[in-house]
């Protein structure tokens, strides 16, 4: 199935759910990437209102940072994703989950730019999250983890870059909860965002979208092997209720249109229906596999934690109610994207950010991309969206004095 | 008249652009409403240095100049320049946008509340071709430069060079600068009364200020 985001297309064979869940376990204290580690003395400040300390979080790069230290992009990961934006994941040996985007030769290209993609904060990939070791008590934090937000994610990365040694970003880019990280980036640092890229995303999670994230919630607390959020202590899992969360949220991911082509009221391995509850439709089957593989690479705290990130998420909120007021007198040059069927951030969301910056007479471009594949469509083959942010990096590499991609446009 | 070429699109400039470009000034502030693919924008920042910006209804116009590497958005001049604001440009453009506007009037009350100055350019519905076209044919006019139907034309507040100067002083704005084109975009080289350019000129820019 074309369709069918990256990550979660069938495992390679060979691969055995112990396999998996052992590589799972492995990434969460001592990622297969690059990490930085940061002690007491370099506690991180949460809009919870404690610090965190210690704290880590693991990252991949790509390409080569230039003399002046002027080429580096910042990729911002969704919801489930991860640093690994375009090297193989170490659990489920699978691609990177931008590689259409991110290489060499590619709209961000590694040849030219060095790209930076961390796990966020709340991650289960090597970044301190609920599933990480509590140093002080030998035991994972689960629930003892305090909630954090996309602006304490922001931070963390704002760490990293600075430690890597980078004054100003080029550009910072992400989807979905990736695009709020890349909003958040320019509104808290304006002066070390050169150029951002969000994407199918909005300035704040809507009351809809609150919703979803609520049932997944849910599903995940009722499973009987949730224990409280201590599962990982006892040696269990809550895999069925985690499975149901992907569900849901996979839905929302789609269109209708999408779902409607790809599998249509069509039957699974059978002429008729059973007149009982297994997977009858080819929809439900393709459901189950979605929640089933995602259990094998996520854990279910870590999913509370980001989708409770994303809930929290409302730019305008942090200033006095109005959006302009969060990149007033910015000189970042931003780039938003919107697909025509995404129904998780519509068009309406992304044309609210572009009133803002405008109000905020900031330099902003706005494609809607024409696409029926649903808010998906940010990770999948979408030459719109490509040429898009090809030209636009382009044009802001010009003028940031960065050499073009292959000397042309 | 020699056409000049953009080195980026190897395409020939239109006479209408090449008289913009002359009346902005270097590095100034610069936003394009109705700028279609941006090949003005890009004109303006080869040749003026300009920091521009650019909006456009049409989303394929949109999408070809972002990827040149312009700054532009989806927006509908009717409505979303209210979006701006006070003094955010020192130079708006619209051109050949006021005819496909609903409401030309409130666009250019907008337009000279967002620029110093504010360059717009129109066709001249009562260049003599059309006259003639109406007058002898009794229909209305199509020609290069209106090449549509009256039924399926986006142009649906058409006016003269005269109904426009008159426009503007009636909203307390200045003409500083006024240039009639010829049918091929030349520039009408010599100055004439305005009834002359209103039966002469097949497309005229003018340079406001309030």
């Amino acid at each position: 199935m074309s369709d069918t985001p990256v990550q979660d297309s069938p495992a390679p064979a060979g691969l055995t759910p112990a396999d998996l869940e052992q590589a799972q376990r492995r990434e969460i204290d001592t990622p297969s990437s690059q990490v930085m580690r940061f002690g007491p003395a370099d506690a991180l400040p949460l809009d919870a209102g404690v610090t965190l300390a210690p704290w880590q979080i693991a990252y991949e790069t790509y390409g080569t940072l230039n003399a002046d230290r002027s080429n580096a992009i910042l990729i911002c990961h969704a919801l489930t994703g991860d640093q690994y934006v375009a090297s193989t994941n170490p659990v489920t040996r699978k691609p990177g989950w931008w590689t259409m985007l991110v290489g060499p030769g590619k709209p961000v290209d590694t040849d030219r730019y060095f790209v930076i993609c961390a796990n966020v904060l709340g991650g289960c990939m090597g970044t301190t999250g609920p599933a990480s070791t509590n140093p002080e008590t030998g035991a994972p934090y689960a629930l003892s983890m305090p909630v954090v937000t996309i602006r304490d994610m922001v931070r963390a990365q704002a760490r990293l870059v600075e430690h890597l040694g980078i004054e100003t970003l080029f550009a910072v880019v992400g989807g979905s909860m990736g695009g709020m990280q890349v909003l958040q980036w320019a509104s808290l640092y304006p002066e070390k965002v050169f150029a951002a890229v969000p994407i199918a995303t909005g300035a704040r999670h809507s009351s809809q979208n609150i919703a979803f994230h609520e049932v997944g919630r849910q599903a995940v607390m009722a499973d009987p092997d949730w224990l409280g959020g201590n599962y990982i202590a006892a040696g269990r899992r809550p895999s069925k209720g985690l499975s149901v969360a992907r569900m849901a949220a996979h839905i929302t991911y789609m269109s209708d249109t999408s779902l409607h082509r790809k599998f249509g009221r069509n039957l699974q391995d059978r002429e008729a229906p059973t007149f009982g509850f297994d997977a009858d439709f080819q929809i439900e089957s393709y459901l189950r596999h979605q929640g089933l593989t995602f259990v094998d690479r996520f854990d279910a705290n870590s999913y509370l934690y980001v989708t409770r990130a994303m809930d929290y998420f409302d730019l305008a909120a942090e200033h006095g109610g109005s959006l302009a007021r969060a990149f007033l007198r910015t000189s970042t040059r931003f780039c938003v994207i919107s697909f025509t069927t995404d129904w998780l951030f519509p068009t309406s969301e992304s044309k609210a950010v572009v009133r803002a910056l405008n109000a905020a007479a900031a330099n902003v471009s706005f494609v809607e991309v024409h696409s029926d594949r649903g808010h998906d469509a940010f990770l999948l083959d979408e030459p719109e969206m490509f040429r898009t942010v090809r030209g636009f990096l382009t044009g802001a590499a010009h003028a940031r004095g960065i050499p073009a991609p292959g000397g042309a446009a | 008249m020699t056409l000049s070429l953009t080195p980026a699109t190897g395409t020939a400039i239109r006479g209408d652009h090449l008289v913009v470009c002359d009346l902005v000034p270097a590095g100034a502030r610069v936003l394009d409403v109705g700028c279609e693919d941006g090949a003005l924008l890009q004109l303006l920042t080869e040749r003026r240095q300009i920091d521009g910006r650019g909006m456009e209804l049409s989303q394929s116009g949109v999408n070809k100049a972002v990827a040149r590497g312009l700054s532009v958005v989806q927006g509908d001049a009717d409505t979303d320049l209210a979006d701006y604001p006070d003094h955010a440009f020192d130079v708006v453009i619209l051109s050949q946008t006021l005819q496909a506007t609903r409401d030309p009037k409130g666009v250019l009350e907008q337009l000279l509340r967002i620029g110093g100055q504010v360059i717009v350019s129109i066709p001249n519905f009562a260049h003599w071709r059309n006259r003639m076209q109406l007058l002898w044919r009794g229909r209305m006019p199509v020609t290069k430069y209106l090449p549509y139907q009256w039924y399926d034309t986006p142009n649906i507040h058409f006016c003269s060079i005269r109904d426009f100067v008159a426009l503007v002083e009636d909203m307390d704005a200045t003409v500083v600068k006024a240039v009639a084109l010829s049918g091929r975009g030349d520039r009408i080289g010599f100055s004439a009364p305005w009834w002359l350019w209103n039966l002469i000129g097949e497309q005229a820019v003018f340079l406001l200020k309030r």
